[in-house]
């Protein structure tokens, strides 16, 4: 009881505050992918021939769904924890009587919240230049949903290291960005050589940019069961890494 | 036996610089006290209500607040507790009454009851028609006024507060003292620290004084003050002397050419004073008490206790 209601504190505080910097949370994905449809999809796309048997602008649709909610998730939790540990705000969470993980899950709720809610925004976008398909809306929805599990886990394990603010800019820009563009946002794995192939697959982002592509328009370049593992085990162990530096205090207890 | 608020058994930090700043602590206090925890800058005060309130790991000892130990009963001890930090921590974006209400939701209070206690404490602090201002935007008293409201949400029966008066004017202050003796009074128990001695004089029935991570005293005030025995006074001059006056059994300092400050021992009384220095001429004007007894003694103590053989 005391638990859920802190628990619903927690979110709603998190929802209430990407909502209030909507045009730095929200705006600014609506108007990217704007631009990624219109230039990619239609200009540059235009000129494609088909992938898979799909209109290039269908195929990159997915991907580009996907990695707004890989950003923004991620964007939220090392934004909104590293801030509140900044600003000490913290504090209030660890006098009261808050266990560990209702902090964790409180966090990540909110990221989920932003993540697919900038998803659903960069979908209904889509629509403005395709009709949006949905072959199988439980596998869409299911790995949207651990995706932003995932990404939101990882945002708060760095806003929980960080140190500076540069310290919460560098994996966004020098690891999550490359590894979504290169995750098969844009392209098939099935068109690149062997070795490169091969690296790609080291990718989990890969898998969970295909699996979201089979619930959409039905084709993937990897298995999608497999992807949903690979997706639950990073999730299974980034869960277990944050509650031990909770549990350690690290980075917001002396 | 009455019940301790707070008790601390062999508490000891040491920090991971390698600094120790609490050095073996044992400190009662009763339920319903009013207890001033005084001390220099960096003594180890706020390390200690840190420990106490779950923001510091302590290195070893242990704590238990009303009954309930800090490792065994962590969440049970944490309901028991309020706490004014001594730096703003809250979300500076969030208005006074989000920030109230939050905490009350950390508490897992239902809604309907934190919207009560909201209003109740906001008022009680005298910000209720500033709850809808971005907390960024209120006064520094007015932000401290807030971290109160927040401490006291969920009616908590220990509320500790870390220099709650520090860059407070006087009026807020005074009507902070009065709104701290009322919610004592009412039942709570109260710990401060503070640097305004007067204000543990006025408020406080039992104190300790904490030096370099250790306890230097810990008694009742009265009987502390008790123990002054010097007296200090500013005199005012007729007219400008050149160097103090040499008055056997005072030690007379000078401020000023037209104003002295005197160590009065209790014992010798002020008359031998003032015959003295008619003796010599010179004409006293006006006299105040100076009313810092407080700060005297603890200057003594902590110069006291001094290991030997330190040169500071
Ligand atoms: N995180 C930290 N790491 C290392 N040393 C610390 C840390 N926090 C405090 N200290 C040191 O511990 C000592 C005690 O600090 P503390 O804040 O408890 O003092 P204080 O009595 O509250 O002082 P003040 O009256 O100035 O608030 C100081 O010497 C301080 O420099
Ligand atoms: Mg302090």
């Amino acid at each position: 009881m005391n638990n859920a209601i802190a628990f619903r504190t927690l979110v709603s505080k998190e929802t209430k505050r990407f909502i209030r910097i909507w045009p730095q949370t929200l705006l600014p994905p609506a108007i990217t992918t704007a631009l990624y449809f219109l230039i990619f999809g239609k200009l540059i796309g235009g000129r494609l021939g088909d992938i898979h048997g799909v209109s290039y602008m269908d195929y990159i649709v997915p991907g580009i769904i996907l990695m707004s909610v890989i950003s923004h998730s991620y964007a939220n939790v090392v934004s909104s924890f590293y801030s509140t540990k900044f600003q000490r705000n913290i504090e209030e969470l660890l006098v009261a009587p808050v266990p560990n993980w209702i902090i964790l899950a409180g966090y990540v709720t909110g990221g989920i919240v932003r993540g697919v809610l900038v998803g659903t925004v960069v979908a209904g976008i889509s629509m403005l230049f395709d009709p949006l398909e949905c072959q199988n809306v439980y596998i869409a929805l299911s790995i949207a949903l651990l995706t932003a599990i995932l990404f939101s886990l990882a945002g708060f394990i760095n806003a929980v290291l960080a140190e500076s603010f540069d310290d919460i800019s560098i994996i966004p820009n020098f690891v999550l960005t490359p590894l979504s563009y290169l995750g098969g946002v844009f392209y098939s794995a099935a068109m690149l050589s062997d070795t490169w192939q091969t690296i790609s697959m080291g990718n989990p982002i890969l898998y969970m940019v295909n699996a979201f592509r089979y619930g959409l328009i039905g084709v993937s370049d990897v298995d999608v069961p497999l992807a949903f593992a690979i997706t639950g085990g990073f999730i299974v162990v980034l869960t277990a890494f944050s509650l031990y530096l909770l549990h350690r205090g690290t980075g917001i207890k002396n | 036996m009455s019940m301790n608020a707070l008790s601390i058994k062999n508490l000891r930090k040491t920090y991971q610089n390698g600094f120790e700043a609490v050095k073996g602590i044992d400190l009662d206090v009763e339920a319903g006290d009013f207890f001033a925890l005084l001390g220099p800058n960096g003594a180890g005060k706020s390390t200690v209500i840190g420990i106490v309130s779950s923001l510091v790991n302590a290195s070893s000892g242990s704590v238990s607040i009303f009954g309930h130990d800090l490792y065994k009963a962590r969440n049970l001890a944490k309901t028991c507790l309020g706490l004014v930090p001594q730096e703003v921590n809250f979300n500076q974006f969030d208005t006074a009454k989000s920030i109230v209400l939050n905490m009350a939701g950390y508490y897992g209070m239902p809604r309907k009851l934190a919207l009560q206690r909201t209003e109740h404490c906001l008022k009680k602090m005298d910000l209720w028609d500033k709850r809808d201002t971005i907390s960024r935007r209120l006064s520094g008293g007015m932000k401290r006024r807030v971290m109160i409201a927040r401490a006291m949400v969920h009616s908590p029966k220990l509320l500790i507060l870390d220099e709650p008066t520090a860059g407070v004017d006087i009026e807020i202050r005074r009507s902070m003292w009065q709104t701290m003796k009322q919610v004592n009074e009412e039942g709570t128990t109260i710990i401060l620290t503070t640097h305004y001695l007067e204000e543990a004089e006025s408020l406080c029935r039992n104190i300790a004084i904490i030096d370099q991570g250790r306890i230097v005293e810990h008694s009742d005030m009265k009987s502390l003050l008790a123990r002054l025995h010097i007296d200090h006074f500013i005199l005012d001059l007729a007219r400008p002397l050149a160097q103090a006056p040499v008055i056997d059994g005072y030690l007379i300092e000078r401020v000023d050419n037209t104003i002295l400050n005197v160590a009065v021992p209790k014992a010798l009384g002020l008359n031998r004073l003032f015959s003295g220095l008619s003796e010599q001429n010179i004409e006293v004007t006006s006299l105040k008490n100076k009313s810092n007894r407080l700060e005297q003694l603890f200057m003594d103590l902590i110069d006291a206790k001094k290991p030997e053989g330190r040169d500071e």
